[in-house]
Order: C-alpha cells, then structure tokens, then sequence
C-alpha cells in the first residue's frame, strides 16, 4: 500500500483558505436572511395592529360565526341564488370568450416570430403588462362607472383583464410553435397570412384552447367575487348576506360557490382532455 | 427533370378523392356543430347576463372618456402638466401602499408557514396515515377554493375593519394555494435518501427535516415569491371591503369622482406591482442560479 505524502495542513490552509472554511459572509448570509424575514414579520405583526388580546377576541368571534353557520340553509331566497349562480357562471363564460376573441390577433403583434420588429412589440407587450398590472375588481369599479351596475360591467370586466392575460399566454404558445410548418408555407408560395392561418394557428389552436378552458375555470371563481363591487352574480348576494349577518345563509352560498367551481373544473377537464389529449397535460 | 410524382390511374384517383372529401365534410360537419353549440351557449350565457349590446354602444364613448377625465385635472388642464397637484396625496398614498405590502408580505409569510407544516402531511409519500392526507387535502381546497376578498369580508366582522382582517384573509388562501403546490414538489422527490436517514432508525421528523427538506427547500422559495408576486395585487384590493391598503383610497377616489386620484392611484398600484414582479423575477434568478452552480 503507497503511503500518502506528508501534508502540512497549515500550509495548505494558508494556500486555499475557501476549502477549508467558507468565508464569513457566505457563511453568514443564510441565518442573516433569515433573521431579517423574521424581523419584518414581527415589524409587520406590530404595525398592523396585530395583537394576542384582539386574536383571541376575534377568533371567537369566529368560531361563534362559524357554529351559527351550521346547518347551512337559503331560508326562502333559492331561487334567487340559483339565477345569481347562473348569471356569475354566465359572466365567467363571455367574459373569458370575449378576451379570447381580442386576444387572438393582439397576440400575433406580441409573437416575436410573427412580428420581428421590436419597435412594434415592446409597446403592444408593455400596454399587456399595465392591463395585467390591475386587478380585475378594479376594472369592475371602472366598467360600473361606464355601463352601469349589474353583471354586464362584470363581463366586460374580466374581459380585459384576461385579454392581457390571454395575449400573453397565446403570443408565449405562438413563439414555441414549430418553424418548418411555416417554412413550408412559405416554399409553397403561400402569403404571410396564408403562413399564419396554415403555418401556426393549426399548432398552436390546441394550446390556446386548453389555455381558454382553463381560465373558464379560474374565472367562475374571479366571477363569485365581483359582485362584492355590485357587478353582478352571486358575490352581490353574498356580500349582502354578510352584511346583514345571516350566516346561514352565507355558509350556503359559499357551498353553492363550491359545488359550482367543482363542477366547472371537472366539466372543462373533460373538455380539454377530449380536446388536447391526455398525453399532453400529463 | 423527371417528375418525381406518378399520377395514379383515373378511376383510383376518384376513389381517393372521394374518400378525402368524405373524411373532410365529416370533420368540418363536427367543427360547425361544435361552433354551433358554443354560439347557443354563449348566446344563452348571454340573456343571463343582461349583455345590451345598445347600451354597450351608447356609452362606450364613456368608458374612452373615463381614461380621458382621470387623465384631466381639477383644473381642465392634463395631469402631467402639474405632477405636484396630480400626486398630492403621495404621502399618504406611499404610506398605504407600504401597509398593502406589509399586508401581503406578512399574510404569504404566514401562509407559507402553516402550508409548509401541513404540506407534509398531504403529500403522499410522506404522509403518516391515508385519513390524515384526506382530511388536510379537503381543508386545503376549501381554503383556496373560497376566494380571499370573500375571507376578507367573513374576517372583517370578526376580527373588526383594518388590516389584520386582509393579512389574515390573504394567509388562509395562501394556506391552500402553496400546500398544494408544496406538495406536489414533495411528491416528486426521490425516495433514496428517506429510506436512507429511515434506515438509521431516525423518526418521521428527522426524515422530513434530513431527506425531504433540502430536495425541496428552493422549489418552496420560488413558489413562494411568485405567491407574494399574486398575493401583493390580492393585497391592493382588499381595501374595497375595508381590509386594509390602498385599495381603500382606491374605492373611494372612483365611487367620488375625484378623477385625478384614482389615475395617480392606479399608476402607483401598476409601478408598485411592476416593481415587486422585477424584484421577485430576479430573486427567483438567482435562487435558481444558485442551485445550478452548487
């Protein structure tokens, strides 16, 4: 058996001083990242008014709000609740239909390989980001000055926060979509139009509408809640029915709102399965 | 050059292109009853939503000029003529914006602390017992099904109007959000290591805390900062049911009319949140890079 050489560890130590020990700020970033987190989080505790005695107090307010809950029950106002779900599910559905429709071709003028200039694309892609920027309630504040209260300003609400989302996503699927169909659009003598309609929209149609479904999905959600600033749907009833206390009927809403997400899910699933295949998703 | 193409006999042809036609009116006869099916629901989602196509047209001119008046001071003349009258509330308006941080911060922190103790619980490799990963499961969609602002509205009566109601709010659909995404990383860990600290004899803790939470430790990061990128514009509108933040100033700058506010508003709201996506897109950068190089 070879014997090691003889190793002076202090010189070596002295020649490669990071091997043997990590320098002191490396070392020392983790716990003071750490303790800096936490000192935010208790600087925040405090400054908003959190407190042990209003904690306590609230959470048995809570947990009295939530025994009154049970069981849940729409004492005479179903069917009202039944057309408030029908109008949010309503509004979820155009809405997103509606952002799909203007996103389509904004999304075209976002695609770096449709439009390469880059003089076009940075100001469509920049106005994108400030409509995504704002909150669809906000817009439902802006639409309700402009149409008027009720569920069309929640429509054309969540139609233009989701174009900015929308066009986003399409002008990300359309990037990703494979050349050589469009090339061989082109070596065929087909137009720049014939190159979109023939060339990406067959590749990309798939995706854009998985993506439509999905946000289905996500807006019957974003919909149960814009009612809350009187833009229709169920959100208006149940922001109502907690201002007036009657938990009961509160806690049956926020079940209808449940089953009615639930089902959403599981019937757009299937739609998106059928349409993209399960090998796609998974 | 000879062509490289044969052309089949007449009668063979005929046969294909007969064929190909056939294929093709069946699957443009399923497209256009699929199209129709869509257009008699949305037609019918229509009616439910009171969609007045008359009213649309008469007062789409308000909404362009909507973004005119937020856009025109007091005054008549255009706001970034005179930014110092335009701002005139920054003081306040950057103290709330502050608070909607703080909000937001402190409401993912706490969010992500409790989804990362129960993260564990409803993974399914590492959950102790199957009515244990149920039970926390179910809790969780509950938690992220529900929207906050409806949290929000619930929490406001018990815990009375100010930003506590918002925090607390945001950290319970955050609860739901980042456990299912926690989860899911966790699931997707590799086994090895647990059986191999498991193997020491070491307790379910030791197997978490040794194998698990050092796979998994910078994929939590990154779906944190982007919970706090979401949870930051959650934060800007929690305001309108008297949760705390901006979003107060917000709600009553538009319900009032007072123009100019809810333009200055709403830029400070879009910078903000621009700057928070930068911020955290760079910190995620670097997470990541971080784990690239070691």
């Amino acid at each position: 058996m070879s014997r090691q050489p003889d190793v002076n560890v202090e010189e070596l130590r002295g020649r490669y001083p990071g091997v043997f020990e990590r320098p002191l700020a490396s070392r020392a970033r983790g716990p003071s990242i750490l303790v800096a987190a936490l000192a935010l989080l208790i600087f925040g505790l405090h400054e908003l008014d959190f407190s042990p005695a209003r904690m306590w107090h609230g959470l048995r307010e809570l947990g009295w709000i939530s025994m009154m809950m049970i069981p849940p029950h729409p004492g005479s106002s179903f069917p009202a609740y039944l057309h408030a779900m029908g109008e949010t599910l309503s509004i979820a559905l155009l809405g997103t239909t509606l952002a799909a429709l203007m996103a389509l071709p904004v999304s075209l003028l976002a695609a770096r390989n449709v439009i390469p200039s880059v003089w076009l694309r940075f100001p469509v892609r920049r106005s994108l980001d400030t409509i995504r920027g704002i909150d669809t309630l906000i817009w439902a504040l802006v639409w309700i000055n402009v149409v008027g209260l009720g569920p069309f300003a929640g429509v054309l609400a969540i139609a233009v926060s989701d174009f900015g989302a929308f066009s986003k996503l399409f002008s990300e699927a359309i990037e990703g979509a494979d050349r050589k169909q469009v090339e061989g659009i082109r070596a065929s003598g087909g137009s720049a139009l014939h190159e979109i309609r023939f060339g990406l929209l067959p590749q990309v149609l798939p995706v854009i509408a998985g993506q439509v479904l999905y946000f289905i999905e996500s807006n019957t959600r974003s919909a149960t809640i814009i009612g809350i600033v009187g833009a229709g749907g169920i959100g208006l009833q149940l922001a109502e029915q907690i201002r007036v206390l009657e938990w009961q009927k509160v806690s049956f809403l926020i079940l209808m709102i449940l089953v009615a997400v639930a089902a959403i899910d599981w019937i757009s699933s299937r739609i998106r399965f059928a349409i993209i295949g399960r090998r796609a998703v998974a | 050059m000879p062509a490289a193409v044969s052309i089949l006999p007449s009668r063979q042809l005929a046969a294909l292109n007969e064929a190909y036609r056939a294929a093709v009116s069946r699957r443009r006869l399923r497209t256009l009853l699929a199209v129709m099916a869509c257009v008699a629901v949305l037609f019918v989602a229509a009616i439910g939503a009171e969609v007045n196509l008359a009213t649309f047209i008469a007062k789409i001119g308000n909404f362009v000029s909507y973004f005119d008046r937020i856009f025109t001071l007091d005054s008549g003349q255009r706001v970034w003529t005179d930014p110092g009258e335009w701002f005139w509330g920054w003081k306040k308006w950057l103290l709330l914006l502050g608070e909607t941080l703080l909000i937001s911060y402190v409401g993912t922190v706490v969010g992500a602390l409790l989804a990362f103790c129960l993260n564990f619980l409803a993974a399914e490799n590492t959950s102790p017992s199957r009515w244990v990963r149920f039970a926390v499961k179910r809790f969780m969609e509950f938690c992220r099904t529900v929207p906050d602002i409806v949290f929000a509205l619930i929490f406001v009566i018990a815990f009375g109007l100010g930003p506590m109601a918002g925090v607390l709010a945001i950290a319970v659909h955050c609860v739901g959000a980042l456990g299912k995404l926690y989860g899911e990383i966790v699931e997707n860990i590799d086994m090895k290591p647990v059986e191999g600290i498991r193997s020491t004899g070491a307790g379910w803790i030791d197997c978490m805390r040794f194998a698990v939470l050092p796979q998994v430790v910078a994929g939590f990061a990154s779906y944190t900062l982007l919970r706090f990128e979401i949870n930051v514009r959650g934060a800007s509108v929690m305001g309108f049911v008297g949760a705390g933040g901006i979003g107060q100033e917000l709600v009553v700058a538009v319900r009032k009319f007072y123009y100019s506010d809810v333009s200055a508003i709403l830029l400070m709201i879009i910078i903000t949140v621009f700057v928070i996506d930068i911020a955290t897109g760079w910190l995620r950068g670097r997470l990541f890079g971080r784990e690239v190089r070691s």
